[in-house]
């Protein structure tokens, strides 16, 4: 039997797993921002109309997949499986989706790195012929995640220069096997280690999270023997600009320049001017910018390839305040254009 | 027999933990699968162990294979943590001290107009100040409560803190915050997350100054 | 009159000007709650040893405004409750001379919240 599993950490789908179709919704900031045009849905206010911000993010999980079934005219029971996560304790949006939806489900956490986790998942449930159509969506939301890991929203509190904005924002994807020559296919996965270099300040995640990025991204090398210039882009879930440039450095120690090809959803999804310091972040962040940014440029063919390392920071509130170091993790997926 | 092994590649690996600053990843990561694999031996001669003090020499030798563990770490972190502070972003310091003192000066500013029309009026003084801190508080609450004082706050930073007006913006903004889960696990019992420490610490520092006072009197 | 105010906003802006300073100058993650606790207490011992009278004096309302000031009427409370009142005063007399302050903003805080949503 031919192996699945390349070197040390990386996973290579021998029956080509396709991304069908997918779809985003953002709030009114991400909406201002400069990928704005390019999301399926921007909510009209941080509360579109529901009666707490839990509710607004919960629904926006829900819409994303709708929006992604109504794509293709699928229903949720032509799903096989659902697998989401989010931010909120217990992952409670994607458990009331779940709910809602009444299909096969995996909750899944890994912080930010949620939605990689989840398309890694997917796709070897799909490969290894378990299903043939599984649904995966992630979502975070500014207000639920700034009034349970920080402050209530409306204390007036100075932000860091290293602090993050959460996005808020969901994405949804539904992957299918799919033999006969489909627009986006997903050829290999990297599952990460849980790596912390000691850093403590929930203010600065992208500082915390940067080591597991550049662990994960020269590991897929190493085991691959791929380099940097073999992708069109090499993309960062939510490291921000202080963890971009601190990843990119960690990646050149061990022997690979990715400065060429390589960004970060957290740096593209918000302008400078919106005064989010250093970017933006959360589970919503790299689920959005996939579907909207990402993926229509592979279909258009201005993107034959991408490497994306969605990265998550595996703190909880108490931790924090315990003072315990941040322990971080870092999952990649390899997507392909067949353009 | 197994367990003097033990001992002595501790030792040996302190001595060369010494020579840290020389290694490459690569041998870093093989002293740290070494210390993992004696590690879990020694749980499980620790779990096999009857005898009291066995277990003891167990566990003090455990407690050395930790600390050359954390050394490691440590290691790593502070070497990491010098890469971290040269890309840290400067603060800008003058710009935050600037505003701190315009809206901290403003606040002052407005209360004292407040307590000089208030005894203008022939209000003694301190029944005055107690009066405008009241307004203050009011002005706060209001400010917070129409989504206003948080901007303030994240131009102003201490400037907005430190003043009464941020103690009842610590008070209003979570009663605002947990309406949603209820008027009494709500904004009943999270109205002093941020205020109730002042509370705590305020009783303390207060009685210790009375009781003081009482005594050398 | 005009110099009550000018002397205000100075004395009212170096106070708070101390606090940005430790926030943005030491390694420490400094909380709003952290800020709040350290400027009561302090403000408290300052009054107690007799040195923040002269600030209020000279500031008015830029000294009695930031909550080094409630942590002076604090501390004067309770130093006049052992005085007057012996034992219950020195421990009941610091929130005495606060409460009125205290149950302000928390009904505030009720009402405020019964009122209005946050907006985040």
């Amino acid at each position: 039997m031919q192996s699945k599993k390349i070197g040390k950490q990386t996973i290579n789908y021998l029956h080509p797993v396709s991304i069908v179709s997918f779809a985003s919704i953002v709030g009114p900031k991400e909406g201002q921002g400069p990928l704005g045009s390019s999301f399926d849905y921007i909510l009209a206010d941080n509360l579109d109309g529901e009666k707490s911000w839990e509710k607004t993010e919960q629904k926006m999980l829900e819409h994303s997949l709708a929006l992604a079934l109504a794509k293709k005219n699928y229903l949720a029971k032509d799903l096989d499986y659902f697998l989401a996560g989010d931010l909120l304790n217990q992952i409670v949006c994607s458990n009331f989706t779940a709910r809602a939806i009444g299909t096969p489900f995996l909750g899944i956490y890994g912080a930010c790195s949620t939605l990689v986790e989840g398309l890694v998942l997917g796709s070897i449930l799909i490969d290894g012929g378990y299903g043939s159509r599984v649904g995966i969506a992630s979502s975070s939301h500014h207000e639920t995640a700034e009034r349970q890991l920080r402050f209530p929203t409306e204390l007036g509190v100075q932000r860091t220069m290293t602090a993050q904005w959460t996005v808020t924002g969901s994405g949804a994807y539904i992957l299918e096997d799919n033999p006969n020559g489909a627009d986006i296919v997903i050829t290999q996965g990297i599952i990460g280690k849980v790596i912390d270099l000691g850093q403590a300040n929930a203010m600065d995640m992208g500082a915390a999270m940067a080591p597991a990025a550049a662990d994960t991204i020269t590991q897929y090398f190493k085991d691959t023997g791929r380099k940097p210039e073999d992708f069109d882009l090499i993309i960062t879930g939510d490291l921000g600009n202080i963890g971009r440039v601190l990843c990119q450095q960690l990646v050149l120690q061990s022997g690979y320049d990715i400065s060429k090809n390589y960004s970060d959803c957290g740096v593209l999804i918000y302008d400078p001017a919106q005064d989010t310091h250093a970017g933006g972040s959360g589970c919503g962040c790299s689920a959005s910018v996939l579907a909207g940014y990402l993926l229509p440029q592979i279909i258009e063919g201005k993107l034959r390839n991408i490497f994306l390392v969605g990265t998550g920071a595996l703190l909880s509130p108490t931790s924090a305040q315990q003072g315990e170091t941040i322990p971080c993790i870092a999952h990649g997926i390899v997507i392909q254009g067949n353009r | 027999m197994d367990l003097k092994e033990i001992n002595m590649r501790v030792q040996e690996r302190q001595r060369d933990l010494l020579q840290i600053k020389n290694f490459n990843d690569a041998e870093i990561q093989l002293i740290n699968e070494e210390l993992q694999k004696d590690y879990q031996k020694l749980v499980l001669f620790e779990s096999k162990a009857n005898d009291k003090e066995v277990r003891l020499t167990i566990k003090n030798l455990r407690n050395k294979v930790i600390e050359q563990q954390d050394l490691v770490k440590k290691y790593l972190q502070i070497r990491y943590a010098r890469l971290v502070n040269k890309s840290a972003p400067k603060i800008p310091v003058l710009k935050n001290a600037l505003a701190a003192f315009f809206v901290g000066g403003t606040i002052c500013v407005i209360g004292q107009i407040i307590l000089n029309v208030i005894v203008l009026n022939g209000v003694p003084n301190k029944e005055a100040t107690a009066i405008t801190l009241m307004v203050m508080v009011f002005i706060s609450a209001l400010l917070t409560g129409l989504g206003i004082y948080d901007e303030i706050g994240r131009f102003g930073g201490a400037g907005s803190m430190v003043p009464i007006t941020g103690f009842a913006n610590s008070i209003v903004s979570p009663a605002l915050e947990y309406k949603r889960e209820g008027y009494v696990y709500g904004i009943g019992a999270k109205v002093f997350t941020i205020a109730g420490p002042v509370l705590l610490y305020g009783s303390l520092i207060s009685v210790i100054i009375g009781l003081t006072f009482y005594i050398i009197k | 009159m005009f110099e009550n105010i000018f002397n205000a906003f100075l004395i009212g802006g170096i106070i708070c000007v101390i606090g940005q300073l430790i926030m943005d100058l030491t390694p420490f993650v400094i909380t709003p709650a952290h800020v709040l606790v350290g400027y009561v207490t302090s403000g408290a011992v300052i009054s107690a040893v007799g040195l923040y009278e002269p600030l209020i004096k000279f500031g008015g309302a830029g000294a009695s405004i930031p909550l080094s000031g409630f942590g002076h009427s604090l501390a004067q409370g309770a130093i006049e409750g052992a005085k007057t009142k012996g034992l219950l005063g020195a421990i009941g007399g610091g929130f005495e001379s606060t409460a009125v302050g205290i149950v302000a903003a928390i009904l505030l805080g009720l009402s405020m919240a019964t009122i209005f949503n946050p907006k985040g």
